[in-house]
């Protein structure tokens, strides 16, 4: 006979997808559209750059040069994701971003002698399939008319291309070890003023060493994303 | 002819909301404590500090001394928990966290073997700054030890075993770090010689006082008024705590101010950087004290900044 507590109001209020979150505003839309469409057509810059190559010389090989520019201006230009305003979790971004940068300019920029590396052909074409599909998907996205095709393939090429990219980064940085060491890249002994040391070698060891736990929680992660935004929307459709 | 309306109290899961514990016959005046330690009988896993219970899943979790019939439940209460994961008490915490560097760096100091050459081991470097930095690195830890176990009084009685293991291995990573370096064979030390390692020396020395100062008298304040009156800290006749006038947090400017004497006095980037880091982490947490003080007493002085006076 005694009175219900209060505490158990079933009220699903803060269970509602997330889908009804509010958007950024009118200007910040905007920006962000005009941001994205000028990064697909970037990264297709790229692509059609390593076609245009590919058929001229009529080899794999070298590519590499005729689409360094515009990778190093695209690719750094994601450097404005990380301010959180794109939604997309700021950690995760951000490091993927953070490593691209890195593999771009402090590995393959700065060791010469691996900038004809097969494997650098093998990360630049995963990264450049990769972010047309996603810079493409949040362009629609942002203009409420997203595509299913974009979606599907937003959340699918990735199960190869992400392994793709893995490898020709991790392989570029395998090649460039030898001459990092020789040449005593980037890095500082002792004695010194500052009492400080850095070798640039170890640390793209433990760089390498580092996608061992990093990436598969990567992969798992968007796997999960995966299932949860093309299955929810294939239970949408048959009802 | 007392009539005890006696309470029952269900016990929910916060997530799968199933019943994990009924307790009948529960005094009304009964605290959630109690509760826990009733909880726990059932649950040998489960000791109270493991607890988080609330009214709502979504809501704040409940005081210890929170008493049943206060709260705005019927006489059936029903009550969400969570597991918090293994805890630790803070003395045991601290105890971790500053040992662990107060020995390390003495492993470096002495050259243990295997982390310098074969011919260094157990040698010593000819630089009086580097026995005078190993001197101040250890009193600093000692001073911390002393604090932790006879000055700090902690509100909460535990910290989750995850968060003690990353913080520890922060603190001893780092300490290790630095430690290699001021220790090494091929040490260079500081560029102004020895009016350069004194200066940075005196300053060190009155900000560990500083320091030292400030937690006796917030420890004070503590003591004063028990953990019900919220009074903010002022100045006191000791000179250090004048830094009260200027910061809300003068405890963690003068722990700044140790550290960068540290890093001139021994020349050493990566004592900078942890400097820095630390000065980082402060700041974030000055500022949140200096926030909670505002808000709560409106008679706060407007001239207090967070962490350095004037500016942050």
């Amino acid at each position: 006979m005694s009175a219900p507590a209060m505490g158990t109001t079933k009220t699903a209020h803060s269970d509602v997808a997330p889908k009804k979150k509010r958007g950024p505003g009118a200007l910040a839309t905007a920006y962000l559209v005009i941001y994205n469409v000028v990064m697909t057509a970037g990264w297709l810059v790229i692509a059609v750059g390593l076609v245009r190559a590919y058929l001229a010389r009529g080899s794999y090989h070298g590519l590499y040069y005729s689409i360094e520019k515009p990778l190093k201006f695209f690719q750094t230009g994601a450097l404005l994701e990380v301010s959180g305003i794109v939604p997309s979790s700021v950690v995760l971004t951000g490091f993927q971003v953070l490593s691209r940068v890195f593999l771009t300019w402090a590995v393959t920029h700065s060791v010469r002698e691996v900038q004809n590396e097969d494997s650098v052909l093998l990360f630049v074409s995963a990264w450049t399939i990769t972010e047309i599909i996603r810079y493409s998907f949040y362009t629609f996205s942002l203009l409420n008319h997203l595509p299913y095709l974009v979606k599907w393939a937003r959340y699918t090429f990735f199960l190869v291309l992400y392994p793709m990219g893995v490898t020709g980064e991790l392989l570029t940085v395998y090649a460039a070890l030898p001459y990092v060491q020789k040449t005593g890249l980037y890095s500082v002994t002792l004695p010194n003023k500052y009492n400080f040391s850095f070798d640039y070698h170890t640390f793209l060891i433990l760089t390498m060493v580092s996608y061992i736990p990093l990436f598969p929680q990567l992969y798992f992660h968007m796997m999960r994303q995966r299932k949860k935004v093309l299955c929810h929307v294939e239970e949408y459709k048959t009802e | 002819m007392s009539r005890t309306t006696f309470f029952e109290v269900e016990v929910l899961d916060g997530r799968t909301r199933q019943q994990l514990c009924f307790l009948d016959k529960v005094e009304p005046h009964a605290t959630i404590g109690e509760i826990k330690s009733l909880f726990h009988k059932s649950y040998q896993q489960l000791y109270p500090a493991r607890q988080d219970l609330k009214l709502d899943p979504k809501g704040k979790s409940l005081r210890d001394d929170d008493v049943l019939q206060n709260l705005p439940v019927g006489t059936t209460a029903t009550i969400y928990f969570k597991d918090l994961g293994p805890q630790v008490g803070w003395t045991m915490v601290f105890l971790a966290e500053y040992l662990g560097p107060l020995f390390i760096y003495l492993l470096f100091y002495f050259r243990a073997p295997y982390i310098y050459s074969h011919q260094d081991v157990f040698t010593s470097s000819p630089y009086s700054v580097v026995t005078l930095a190993c001197a101040c690195h250890t009193c600093h830890y000692i001073k911390r030890l002393i604090e932790a176990i006879f000055v700090h009084r902690f509100s909460h009685g535990t910290m989750p075993l995850r968060t003690i293991v990353r913080n520890c291995v922060y603190y001893w990573a780092f300490s290790a770090w630095l430690a290699f370096y001021i220790n090494h064979p091929l040490y260079t030390p500081p560029s102004y010689g020895d009016m350069q390692v004194n200066y940075a020396l005196a300053i060190f020395v009155l900000c560990e006082l500083g320091n030292f100062s400030i937690h006796v008298a917030l420890n004070n304040l503590k003591a004063e008024g028990g953990p019900k009156c919220r009074r903010f800290p002022h100045p006191t006749k000791n000179p250090f705590t004048w830094l009260f006038f200027f910061v809300s947090c003068p405890n963690y400017t003068y722990e700044v101010g140790a550290w960068a004497s540290f890093s001139v006095m021994t020349q050493c980037l990566p004592v900078a950087l942890f400097t820095f880091l630390a000065f980082i982490q402060m700041t974030i947490w000055a500022k949140g004290k200096h926030k909670t003080y505002s808000r709560e007493f409106k008679d706060y002085p407007q001239l207090r900044m967070p962490i350095i006076p004037l500016l942050l």
